[in-house]
């Protein structure tokens, strides 16, 4: 397997490339444009036998895809920041519909102001569509979460739709050594989507019926449901098969770093979690047990996982790059959720930290665990802070 | 749904119809006012067949004019406000 | 194209832009780290080792140099000596006309020359982290056009660029 110096949109790129994807339709939007700028590319010179559907918006981008995948083809697309804001709609049409399209989307703050910097918003507003979203570490968990969420998407028993996500900037455009993976792996590990309920002119169905209260809604729901809860066992299935043939997994739904023993332990989703290591090795040789606790699966939600890292850990912190106006973070908002029926829980600190791109360093990383070392002496100070905010001079 | 499930158990992962829709779904019942063709007046210049929203207008095999498929018919009257020979009225269900 | 070569190499490397809209001539900051062992840390560098100035009419409204380490380097595309952006003697500063080089091989446009090929070739003599040949290598492979004139640029500007 050859290694190449790529970007994180060009791992996502590669991802469908290698994933064979079938009908691309996507609208270019900052800064998630060298994606489907590389799939025209991988298109138009016949490197990749796929269908480019050129259309005006993301909306359309969507319903172009959820139409593919009705039909039986395998479907990317990949956008960010408002482009996601736009596809809103759709994105619950295609987890009804059971279509599992798989999109990268490129984390990017929601304007006003306009900022095309990292931002978790946009991904977050679409906790409820029903999407498995993934947040990456890498540009190689990048390419290689994007070709194993097909799998995951498309088995028979799941069908739900799923997207990948790339901190702007901090994974969209960092170049870095990445593995790239032969097609022959790749057909290996994933078969050709072949749906059981597809478009057939020789088999006409009606799609996208009515349901009355009495009918079926609600069962329907409760079958996305089910789906979502398997999905859990399977995201971890699948990564152990990409795991035995390429040597490469990421931790699971929770990817945890030092945790055994930590007093103390930061959770994040996205790519600080690399700096947030650097750090944790530098505390670990003062002595100090500090540990990290990535969320990369954010739907369906790791809640076995935080429990079980919450019976053995004194203080939680939990970073968020989005916020929930009237609540807090968003990440930190679950987590609490997911550990409180606990009998003896851990105490949970919200850092709101990075908005808007705002550069997470190891300084302010430091500063978190200071923070969480202070409240493991001496109780919780506050429940939630935002972090390097331009404060008014105290006095 | 034809196969009658009982519970969620027993339906396809999306909402999906199995059966032809025109046969299983006939909705002609919507209708207020029905329309009546006058072919002796018909010009055969098919708008209304062109108009119909629902399909429900067939062109008769021998060219002579239309026909409306009642099963289907919902009454909007489009054809009838359309027809430039004025051959299309519009006439209470009852 | 200089992460290319390190990576070639054999260092692991990181390369990142940071800029707002995505239009030609905008000004835009770029990053490269690198190590021998795998890199982790994902923030902006705001301490710089090195730190290279394609335009210095930025200079009037950026202070480059904030936050490079005191016995940092400077590489400056200018047609002044070293001695003009010198700020502390233990700075070590090099510049290298590299707009020039780079018209005169045709790198771009007159009005518009592309300056960033020229100027890897002078960061490989001041540095003297990486051979010639990587960067060479990693320019013919990665260039979209004019491959062996943005080559030619780069050892021009690696035998021309004065070190103060």
């Amino acid at each position: 397997m050859a290694k190449k110096l790529i970007n994180g949109n060009y791992a996502a790129a590669f991802g469908a490339k290698l994933a064979r994807a079938e009908v691309i339709a996507a609208y270019p939007i900052t800064p998630q444009t060298a994606v489907v700028e590389q799939v025209a590319d991988f298109v138009a010179s016949g490197e990749m036998k796929a269908r480019y559907v050129c259309v005006e918006s993301e909306h359309s981008a969507m319903a172009a895809c959820i139409a593919a995948a009705s039909a039986g083809a395998r479907t990317f697309t990949a956008t960010s920041s408002q482009g996601l804001l736009l596809m809103h709609e759709l994105l619950h049409w295609a987890t009804g519909a059971r279509t599992p399209v798989v999109m990268v989307n490129v984390n990017r703050a929601v304007a006003p102001p306009w900022s095309v910097w990292a931002d978790q918003t946009d991904s977050i507003s679409q906790r409820d569509t029903g999407w498995m979203q993934f947040y990456s570490e890498s540009t190689q968990e990048e390419l290689d979460t994007v070709i194993m969420s097909y799998k995951v998407g498309e088995s028979p028993d799941i069908m739900l739709p799923s997207f990948t996500t790339e901190d702007a900037f901090f994974l969209s455009h960092t170049f870095e050594p990445v593995e790239i993976p032969s097609q022959e792996l790749v057909d290996g590990f994933l078969p050709p989507f072949r749906p059981e309920i597809r478009l057939d002119v020789e088999n006409p169905r009606g799609f996208g019926s009515l349901s009355m209260p009495h009918q079926w809604y609600m069962e329907l729901r409760y079958l996305i449901a089910e789906a979502m809860d398997r999905a859990r066992e399977r995201i971890l299935r699948v990564e152990q098969e990409w795991k035995e043939l390429t040597g490469r997994s990421y931790g699971g739904p929770l990817d945890e770093y030092r945790t055994e023993d930590a007093d103390v332990v930061l959770m994040n989703a996205g790519t600080a979690a690399s700096t947030i290591r650097e750090v944790v090795d530098n505390l670990r040789r003062e002595g100090k047990r500090v540990g990290l606790a990535r969320i990369r699966c954010f739907r369906p939600f790791p809640t076995e996982e935080i429990r079980a890292l919450g019976r053995r850990v004194h203080t939680i912190g939990v970073m968020d790059r989005c916020y929930t106006f009237g609540d807090g973070g968003p990440f930190f908002t679950e987590v609490k959720s997911a550990l409180y029926n606990l009998k003896d829980r851990p105490a949970v600190k919200n850092f709101v930290v990075g908005i808007g791109g705002r550069d997470i360093t190891m300084k302010t990383v430091g500063k978190l665990y200071d923070n969480l070392f202070r409240i493991k002496a001496g109780g919780l100070d506050s429940e939630k802070e935002w972090i390097d905010l331009k404060r008014p001079e105290v006095g | 749904m034809s196969r009658q499930p009982r519970s969620y158990k027993d339906l396809p992962l999306a909402p999906i119809t199995y059966e032809d829709t025109r046969e299983a779904f006939k909705t002609g019942s919507w209708r207020t006012f029905k329309p009546v063709v006058d072919n002796s007046r018909c010009k055969k210049c098919w708008i209304c067949w062109k108009f119909c929203p629902d399909m429900s207008i067939r062109i008769l095999e021998d060219g002579t004019g239309v026909e409306i498929d009642y099963d289907h018919c919902k009454g909007c009257g489009i054809c009838a406000t359309e027809c430039p020979a004025r051959c299309i009225e519009m006439v209470p269900e009852d | 194209m200089m992460a290319g070569a390190l990576f070639g190499e054999g260092k692991d490397v990181q390369a990142f832009p940071y800029f707002g809209v995505e239009r030609r001539g905008a000004p835009v900051t770029a990053f490269l780290r690198m190590d021998d062992r795998p890199l982790r840390i994902r923030s902006e560098i705001s301490e710089p080792d090195v730190v290279v100035v394609l335009d210095t009419f930025l200079m009037k409204y950026v202070d480059v140099t904030a936050g490079l380490k005191p016995d940092g380097v400077l590489i400056v595309n200018s047609t002044k000596g070293p001695a003009a952006y010198k700020r502390s003697p233990s700075l070590k500063v090099a510049t290298v006309d590299a707009t020039g080089i780079a018209i005169r091989h045709g790198v771009g446009s007159r009005t518009t020359p592309i300056v960033n090929t020229a100027i890897l070739g002078a960061m490989v003599r001041v540095l003297g982290i990486v051979k010639l040949e990587s960067v060479l290598k990693s320019i013919r492979e990665t260039a979209p056009v004019k491959r062996e004139e943005n080559a030619a640029s780069a050892i021009e500007a690696y035998e021309r660029v004065v070190i103060g």
